[in-house]
């Protein structure tokens, strides 16, 4: 999250009452909202009202630049499809793409777990290594700590990216009006489901790779082709693709209307969802955008997409309409609908 | 209590009986039988699959039968709405 | 691909097809029914089922949610098993977030204690056999449909001798609360929708005094959509002939008969208890399921010491008419303010399948947006 420049020197009122900190507050959903605008927002970005975005736009003597900056704490390290290492890479480069940058340069921190075997260690720079050079980013530099055995669940990995603005584009879900198309850049919850099954606490076996990529290529496809026509972009990760349209509808003050037959889930997150009692919306993708465009330019960017490296199964997965404000609706062909919330914290399974 | 799922029986263990290997839309787990013993199901077998365990094995004839009931609701009513129609009450 | 036994039963054209139908069959009466299941509940709000029947079908929500049902008092008491040293607490993800009166399991979970979720209560089991020096308590909840499941598992730990394993035992059984909400004074409803995956275990026999003591049509259905509208249809069908029997909609999976070896091992392992608070709904005889002496060494009530402190919820909260079908969720005092998914206060906010926590996820924002709710 990065927000707009502080324009006051108030002292900032807390509205974080919690009295302490839950995996919840890490999330994604509601408990994080609340953690960054009860508490974070308040005392480091001043009083400022205004979204928070995926990067932070900062002007440097009259050059404007996109910063941002995401941490990585995955269980297992490795999984099908990636490791922590790719996450980290292609997590940042992907909320700099969507807040309308390309990335020019990262810097990383590792803060490693004593007793970590340097084989561990090695395998995941090189896959930081691989992904950077795929995304066409930079490493330029970074820092290293260690803890103690027993904290830091071997490693955690922080990425801070900077990047210059992409021309033709400006994303701002004020932009955001009734009739807008929602686009998604292909299936949901891949990433989430995988890292699920790779625990092994479930028992579940399935073929099934995390779709953790940079998204930059894709992102700018859409804007060479409907530039003018992209409100809003969004990368899903912890929380889910509800999480971020809640975002949305929250942040613009309209309704986001997603029709169930148009999303794009893979067979298997499907059957693990349905296993599982969870809903692949509140299910993590590290590889995927949201689009929010104008409908006059929603069936060009669909065709930008789907003929895009990587793009095959976007869709336009629903549209914006002033009801019901501030939430998301999923509508079925037959005729019903449910409300869509954020979740408090991650999904669980249920057997109820 | 419910949430329990349809899965396709793809193996049973040679070790145990009442283990078996079933397939949900892609998805493997392993299942226990146990409770089916009184009609223990074969590979190709549909099961309704709660926590791991199958309660029941699933009838094509009886999911077919009801779809069949389904698709004749409203052909009767649909039927005598075209008949009436027709203004046969009229004709004496 | 579809799913096979699922996606016939979603099919959009059959489905306005039914509602149409049960639009036609409706006419002008109004007409109250009961989904005793919180499966079905959710499956109400899942599929959106609400926006496709006729406002003169009321469904209401019955009481088969076997988490919110639980007093919060057997929670502290499982808690506090947990917090002997080596023991590994295993419960479904239901109950993660359900809370204590020291916070739920994954509070406790955060402040150190080890909490594992399990799928299945066999997995709980496997734990047990992977760490021999630790002692794994399987925290059972559930209706008939899941009773078994675990009464197997403890035969399995019996005859292989694994003694690192306990059951803490909350599971529930379906008839009584039924009976519950038929002598309830202020209960008027026309019939019911009977919980599919009970009927598994315990067959449709079971129903029977429904239809014949207390002449309301009961309907045994399925979860999928077009399941619990063809359900409503032949409900329809009894009521408007003045008819009330228990008929089977679910046969693609439901023996009338149940299933014996799943009777048997429950026989086995179970027996009743003479009584059992159920949150809401007071104190109910024969309603719940304890381990028998012949597995007394796998009672986590026998070979722990638990508090056994019973907690009462606050008397604003109203889920005990909630519950019954009295009020509907959003006509609690405490609904959307004080009591909401993230702070619940009462029973039926603490599980996403509880009658409130369902409306206030999926619907009372509906409802706003249509000016017909008037929580803020």
């Amino acid at each position: 999250m990065s927000a707009p420049p502080a324009t006051s020197a108030e002292p900032a009122a807390i509205r974080f009452r919690d009295p302490q900190i839950e995996m919840a507050h890490g999330a994604g959903g509601k408990a994080s909202r609340r953690l960054v605008e009860g508490l974070f927002a308040p005392l480091l970005f001043g009083n400022a009202p205004g979204p928070l975005g995926d990067a932070a736009h900062v002007d440097i003597s009259g050059t404007k630049v996109a910063i941002t900056t995401d941490s990585f704490v995955v269980n297992p390290l490795t999984f099908p499809g990636g490791s922590i290492g790719e996450l980290a890479v292609n997590g940042t480069v992907n909320d700099l793409a969507v807040s309308g940058a390309k990335a020019e340069a990262l810097v990383v921190t590792y803060v490693l777990e004593a007793g970590l075997p340097t084989s561990v260690l090695e395998g995941e720079v090189r896959a930081m290594a691989r992904a950077a050079a795929a995304a066409g980013v930079r490493i330029a530099g970074g820092d290293t700590k260690v803890v103690e055995h027993g904290k830091a669940d071997q490693m955690y990995i922080t990425t801070t990216g900077i990047g210059r603005l992409l021309r033709g584009v400006t994303v701002d879900p004020c932009s955001v009006r009734p009739g807008d198309k929602v686009l998604l850049s292909g299936a949901v919850g891949d990433h989430g489901v995988t890292i699920l099954l790779a625990r092994g606490e479930l028992d579940l076996e399935a073929d099934l790779r995390s779709d953790t990529r940079s998204v930059l290529p894709l992102v700018e496809a859409l804007i060479s082709t409907a530039g003018p026509g992209v409100r809003w972009m969004r990368d899903p990760t912890r929380g889910g693709t509800a999480t971020s349209l809640n975002e949305l509808a929250r942040d613009c003050g309209l309704g986001v209307v997603l029709f169930e037959d148009q999303i794009p889930v893979h067979d298997a997150v499907r059957g693990a969802c349905e296993l599982l009692g969870l809903d692949p919306l509140h299910i993590a993708n590290e590889g995927q955008f949201l689009a929010v465009v104008s409908p006059e330019y929603a069936d060009a960017a669909i065709n930008a997409l789907a003929l895009a490296p990587g793009g095959s199964e976007a869709q336009i997965i629903g549209e914006i309409r002033e009801q019901p404000a501030g939430s998301v609706l999923i509508t079925t062909l037959y005729g019903g609908s449910r409300i869509i919330d954020m979740l408090v914290g991650d999904p669980l399974p249920r057997i109820c | 209590m419910c949430l329990a799922i349809p899965g396709k029986i793809v193996e049973i263990s040679s070790e145990n009986q009442n283990s078996a290997l079933v397939d949900v839309a892609g998805v493997r787990r392993k299942i226990d039988l146990g409770l089916l013993q009184d009609d223990k199901p074969a590979p190709g077998d549909w099961v309704l699959i709660h926590v791991g365990f199958a309660m029941s094995k699933i009838s094509e004839q009886d999911a077919s039968d009801q779809m069949n009931t389904l698709r004749a609701l409203g052909e009767i009513e649909g039927a005598m709405q075209e008949v009436k129609g027709y203004g046969l009450e009229e004709v004496n | 691909m579809s799913m096979k036994f699922v996606d016939e039963f979603r099919e959009p054209e059959l489905i306005s097809r039914t509602a149409e139908e049960i639009r036609r069959l409706a006419g002008g009466r109004h007409y109250r029914m009961m989904e005793v299941c919180g499966g079905h509940t959710h499956a109400i709000y899942r599929f959106g089922l609400k926006d496709i029947l006729p406002e003169n079908i009321e469904l209401i929500h019955g009481p088969g949610c076997p988490v919110c049902v639980l007093p919060m008092g057997r929670i502290d008491d499982g808690l506090a098993i947990a917090q002997q040293p080596d023991v590994i607490f295993a419960a479904f993800g239901d109950m993660m977030r359900v809370p204590g009166t020291q916070g739920s399991p994954l509070e406790h979970k955060a402040r150190g204690m080890d909490v594992r979720i399990v799928y299945s209560p066999s997995d709980a089991l496997k734990l047990a056999r992977l760490n021999p020096d630790k002692h794994v308590m399987f925290f059972a909840i559930g209706f008939e449909t899941t009773a078994p499941s675990t009464a197997l598992t403890l035969m399995r730990a019996k005859a292989e001798g694994i003694h690192n394993f306990s059951v803490f035992c909350n599971h529930v059984t379906i008839i009584p609360a039924i009976r519950a909400i038929l002598d309830s004074p202020d209960m008027r409803l026309d019939a019911f929708i009977g919980p599919g995956h009970v009927s598994t275990v315990i067959g449709c026999r079971p129903y029977e005094w429904i239809a014949q003591n207390e002449h309301k049509p009961i309907v045994v259905s399925g979860f999928e959509p077009l399941d619990m509208l063809q359900s409503i249809v032949m409900l329809l069908h009894q009521l408007r002939r003045g008819e009330a029997k228990v008929e089977n909609q679910y046969k693609r999976v439901v023996p009338w008969e149940g299933n014996r070896a799943a009777l048997r091992a429950m026989a086995e392992v179970f027996q009743l208890r003479p009584y059992f608070e159920w949150r809401g709904m007071g104190f109910i005889s024969q309603s719940a399921l304890r381990l028998n002496d012949k597995y007394a060494e796998w009672d986590a009530e026998q070979r722990f010491v638990i508090p056994g402190i019973r907690v009462t919820d606050p008397k604003a909260a109203q889920c005990g008419e909630v519950l019954k079908g009295v009020l509907k969720p959003h006509q609690c005092k405490l609904f959307g303010r004080e009591c909401t998914p993230e702070h619940p206060i009462g029973a039926l906010m603490v599980s996403s399948e509880g009658s409130c926590a369902a409306y206030f996820n999926y619907e009372h924002r509906k409802a706003m947006a249509n000016g017909l709710s008037s929580i803020a």
